[in-house]
């Protein structure tokens, strides 16, 4: 990977008596996409408004695309495009207008259309912002931060109260975004989410970072024991010694170091007997598991 | 793009979508033309006197100049403050404060476009007293006099509005407290009611002070031939130059939380 988009030193925060945020380093890599989780009321709003320029920092070292934004915040705006959590557009322009309104505060935006196409709302160029259904909104929030062709997207969010289906086609359009070379940092509490779109991952808690790395082995998530999990067939003889460990619902589960052998010993007892397993399964820890070891699961406040 | 075609560009869209919300921007223009048609007919067609002067002149046209000031009070104090209010709770300025739009030209265009539809308020209801009630219209140096009064009148308490949005907490207080800050100072600067050859003294105290009552004299001089004064504008330009000042410290562009 390039240089770095971001880079964050011992970035601190604090309201009053309150520390939302209490020295985090993070860095995020030209064309990468980056997503930072946490659940609501964990830092991840302060920091990435603090990153956009939004807000001031009580301390720490904060570098976006080369620049301070507490200090060149308008020259930064040029070069990055922003969808924020609770933002609007005015109700009584079109989906057109909103986007040619925003392309002329830029030296070189993209074409409105492509950008409503590329959002997926080319049917509803002409119609007012408020007839919009709150999915389609926020793909225009989308559009709007893609208007001036940043180089550099945060999404604060961008799927929270989106429905399945509206969920998937966001995750394209970002898909979209890095296929055309830009960076994203995310900020999101879904899981899946991270895990689709994001090359690392870092799980923000209590105003600091906990563990930070690709979405597949944050925190030695792929070297965490993997489940086995099966039912015996009515009538099948017992288990030996070491298969043995019912768990609730009837069915045994055991932790295997070494999943291939632990299987093939498994398989083959059954095999000699004639015996097929049900709902036989094979699982890591999901990067959700690893999350809420992580945030203690915590229930979000905000 | 300069600052000046930005806020220009910003006059467009801020107008599309005032002309968009076909209730509130008739409401806003029904707001002077209906209190002309009232004022008058309640209070007659006879004379009034105007403070400080031997004048006598038709209740009609003085309510002509009183409805000219009054909307553009109505368009760039009242209407202004509660409409930014509301995009500020909306989210639309944090929105536009994301961008390399200059914060100047966003809030220059909110300005002229608020500007503009005073002014055309004002030719309304100028236009409507001339032909309902023989208003006479300023036309040479009145009426140069009078174009420097709407500006400076416009750019005061646009100036005005930016500076109370500050100390309203949210979209749902701003007609509440938008109109308590203005309502007084209509009555007691000449705006509804004339105030008659000899004015209560607090009453005379609290128009020299506030920037209303200097306004329509103003306007006055341009509709009803009252003395013109430069003086009067200085105390109009001072508070506008005030809010401004109010504005660049305490305006936010966020929801007040």
């Amino acid at each position: 990977m390039g240089e770095r988009a971001i880079e964050v030193k011992g970035l601190r925060k604090s309201y009053g008596d309150v520390e939302a945020v209490k020295g985090i380093d993070l860095h995020v890599d030209q064309g990468e996409v980056f997503a930072l989780l946490g659940p609501n009321g964990a830092g991840k709003t302060t920091t990435v408004e603090i990153l956009e320029g939004y807000r001031s920092r009580t301390a720490g070292e904060v570098g976006v695309l080369g620049h301070d934004p507490a200090k060149h915040a308008l020259d930064l705006r040029r070069r990055f495009g922003i969808v924020l959590q609770s933002t609007g557009v005015d109700p009584y322009l079109t989906v057109r207008e909103t986007i040619e309104m925003y392309s002329g505060y830029y030296a070189k935006p993209r074409p409105a259309d492509g950008v409503i196409e590329l959002v997926g709302l080319a049917e509803k160029r002409d119609t007012k912002v408020s007839k919009l259904s709150g999915g389609q909104q926020r793909r225009l929030d989308v559009a709007i931060a893609l208007a001036g062709d940043p180089a550099l997207l945060f999404l604060d969010e961008p799927t929270t109260g989106f429905d399945p289906s509206a969920r998937r086609n966001a995750w394209e359009i970002v898909r979209n975004l890095t296929a055309i070379g830009k960076t994203v940092f995310l900020t999101t509490h879904f899981m899946d989410e991270a895990q689709y779109l994001a090359n690392r991952v870092a799980v923000i808690s209590k105003g600091e970072i906990v563990a930070e790395g690709p979405p597949d082995t944050l925190a030695g998530r792929d070297r965490m024991l993997a489940r086995i999990r099966y039912r015996l067939p009515a009538g099948a003889p017992s288990l030996p010694e070491w298969g043995q460990a019912p768990v609730g619902d009837g069915s045994y589960e055991m932790r295997a170091e070494d999943p291939t052998k632990t299987l093939h010993d498994l398989t083959g007892w059954a095999l000699d007997r004639r015996i097929a397993f049900e709902a036989l399964d094979v699982t890591r820890p999901t990067l959700e598991d690893v999350y809420i070891e992580l945030t203690g699961g915590e229930e979000g406040s905000e | 793009m300069s600052v000046a075609r930005l806020a220009l560009r910003q006059v467009r869209f801020t107008n599309k979508a005032f002309w968009r919300n076909p209730a509130a921007a008739g409401f806003t223009f029904a707001f002077p033309l209906m209190f002309l048609l009232i004022f008058t007919t309640i209070l007659g067609n006879g004379e009034t006197q105007i403070p400080g002067t031997n004048l006598l002149v038709p209740q009609s046209t003085f309510y002509v100049a009183s409805m000219a000031a009054f909307s553009i009070i109505t368009a760039c104090y009242t209407n202004l403050a509660i409409s930014v209010t509301f995009q500020r709770d909306a989210g639309i300025l944090k929105r536009i404060r994301g961008t390399p739009l200059p914060s100047g030209a966003y809030l220059t265009g909110r300005v002229i476009h608020a500007t503009l539809v005073g002014v055309l308020l004002v030719v309304i209801c100028a236009a409507f007293g001339r032909v309902a009630y023989d208003a006479s219209i300023p036309t040479g140096a009145t009426l140069a006099r009078f174009a420097v009064t709407l500006l400076v009148g416009a750019a005061g308490f646009a100036g005005l509005a930016l500076a109370i949005t500050a100390i309203v907490p949210n979209a749902d207080a701003a007609p509440a407290i938008v109109n308590f800050s203005i309502l007084p100072l209509l009555f007691l600067s000449e705006v509804f009611i004339p105030l008659g050859k000899h004015p209560a003294a607090w009453v005379d105290f609290v128009g020299k002070v506030f920037p209303v009552r200097h306004f329509t004299v103003a306007m006055q001089a341009a509709f009803l031939g009252t003395p013109f004064k430069w003086s009067d504008l200085v105390v109009l330009a001072a508070w506008g130059l005030g809010g401004l000042l109010l504005a660049a410290r305490f305006f936010s562009w966020e929801p007040r939380k």
